[in-house]
């Protein structure tokens, strides 16, 4: 296959297998590129691409942006503290404005779940969902999966366990779906009132115990607490938070084998990971972060190329 | 579908030890020369030339690399053709170097044109050369011409030149067919 099913990009579960894996392999040709004395090609030299934030960002923001400037787009940054929205602009009429300016792909992250699917209803330019509330963070969960699948060959049959707060989590949903669709076998591991009741639905294994679960995984994805999303008292303390499913080396050091740490960050050192560990060589956060610009050039490539027009 | 061969497996051999030989006149030891195959179809031509610098010349592994263009095409989102991206496999850097590109069938000339603006990722060379198998003459559509050329074909623009590389007959058996796709 050589195109996407989707004309955007809103969430894993609107994608194939089939979708995954050309992503994938068009990644590699880009990890290929960014590792180049010029890193940089012209591909989407005629597109323009508008990051559109409403919600606070500097890794994934920084990292399509970097990705965008290596493909040759013209772009256009947009932060909702800085905008017309705390003047009272609705989504769609800051949407359609940032269009009129003749705008391509639009990349969106947004705190409330569902704002990009009501988008791409309404509008002709591709979406990419850089996050949007608790729902998805696709590109997260394809560079997750992706660096699974570059450090253990494959992601089908691997056991992946994510940690923490998984009820306000965009990136556990995301990569639930993707993981599941590339054939992994997923557990989730948090207090009980961190992970949301019908999970299990999706055919997930729930565990409470971090250490039963650890004994289980092949690689153990971290994530951190979202403060910023809760509105209630979720455990007495981060102290005792920490004590129960905060990831140390000892943990790692009582496994009788070795398993990949992963975190989408920011980390909170000495909270959900120790400082020890996330500087570890078990740790592969950094590839992470390489691997997700490849990965975002790769979305960007392959929706921009569905987009094919004729100079009149 | 019509096909008939230009060149068989002898003619093929004679012409690129032809080419070969030409390299050689020209790039001497190949100290400061970096071959380049262009990704997907250029590559076995490269091989093959890498094989007899070895075997006649006692050129062992001189530089080279495979280079893919997909990324520089300038049909970009302009048609529906099918634009997959082969590996790039090069580790080197092209600065002062003399470089010289390896493809199998010259047409049009855009190849070689995104090939010109991808090797500047690698640096500025000294020089580039173009070495093509077969040229289809006629039918370019930007002034690019080979350096070194195997046979020169005047072919319709409906018709297709292909070369069917098999190793795994006789050794060494290679084809170069001449397809009409409305015949």
């Amino acid at each position: 296959m050589n195109e996407l099913s989707v004309k955007n990009l809103i969430g894993i579960k609107q994608l194939n297998l089939e979708d995954i894996n050309l992503i994938f392999e068009t990644a590699d040709n880009f990890k290929e590129v960014i590792n180049r004395p010029i890193k940089k090609v012209p591909s989407l030299r005629d597109v323009t691409i508008a990051n559109l934030f409403f919600e606070n960002s500097t890794r994934t923001k920084l990292s399509f942006e970097l990705a965008q400037k290596r493909l040759s787009a013209d772009i256009i940054n947009f932060s909702a503290s800085q905008s017309s929205v705390k003047k009272g602009e609705t989504l769609i009429d800051t949407v359609n404005n940032i269009l009129s300016m003749k705008v391509d792909i639009i990349v969106l992250r947004h705190p409330n779940a569902g704002a990009p699917m009501m988008l791409s209803d309404k509008i002709s330019a591709s979406i990419i969902n850089a996050g949007d509330g608790a729902h998805e963070h696709p590109t997260q969960a394809l560079l997750d999966s992706y660096s699974i699948r570059e450090k253990l060959g494959e992601v089908k049959n691997k056991n992946i366990l994510i940690v923490g707060d998984i009820r306000h989590s965009r990136v556990a949903l995301s990569n639930i779906y993707a993981l599941q669709l590339q054939g992994a076998n997923v557990m989730v591991c948090g207090p009980k009132t961190l992970i949301p009741k019908y999970l299990h639905k999706l055919g997930v294994k729930v565990e409470y115990n971090l250490e039963k679960a650890l004994k289980w995984c092949d690689v153990i994805n971290m994530l951190r607490l979202q403060n910023e999303r809760m509105s209630n008292s979720f455990f007495p303390s981060i102290r005792e938070y920490v004590k129960h499913y905060g990831l140390t080396m000892s943990h790692l050091d009582s496994l009788d084998h070795d398993i990949l740490v992963m975190h989408p960050g920011p980390i909170n050192r000495g909270v959900e990971i120790s400082t020890n560990v996330a500087d570890s060589k078990y740790s592969i956060i950094l590839d992470q972060v390489e691997n997700g610009v490849a990965i975002r050039m790769a979305v960007i490539y392959l929706l921009a190329k569905k987009n094919i027009y004729k100079i009149q | 579908m019509k096909k008939s061969i230009l060149l068989n497996s002898q003619e093929l051999k004679i012409t690129i030890d032809r080419l070969v030989c030409q390299l050689v006149e020209n790039h001497k030891n190949f100290s400061n020369t970096i071959l380049v195959g262009l990704q997907p179809r250029g590559k076995y031509l490269c091989e093959k030339i890498l094989k007899i610098l070895k075997s006649d010349y006692n050129i062992e592994n001189p530089n080279h690399g495979l280079l893919d263009i997909t990324f520089y095409r300038d049909d970009f989102r302009r048609s529906k053709k099918i634009l997959k991206p082969s590996k790039t496999n090069f580790d080197l850097l092209v600065e002062n170097r003399n470089v010289i590109f390896i493809d199998d069938v010259l047409f049009t000339g855009r190849s070689v044109r995104a090939a010109l603006t991808a090797i500047e990722s690698f640096g500025r060379p000294k020089s580039i050369e173009l070495l093509i198998l077969i040229d289809r003459r006629f039918s370019r559509e930007l002034p690019i011409q080979p350096d070194y050329k195997g046979i020169q074909v005047d072919v319709y623009e409906n018709q297709k030149v292909l070369i069917e590389w098999d190793d795994s007959i006789n050794g060494n058996h290679a084809y170069i067919i001449l397809t009409q796709d409305n015949e």
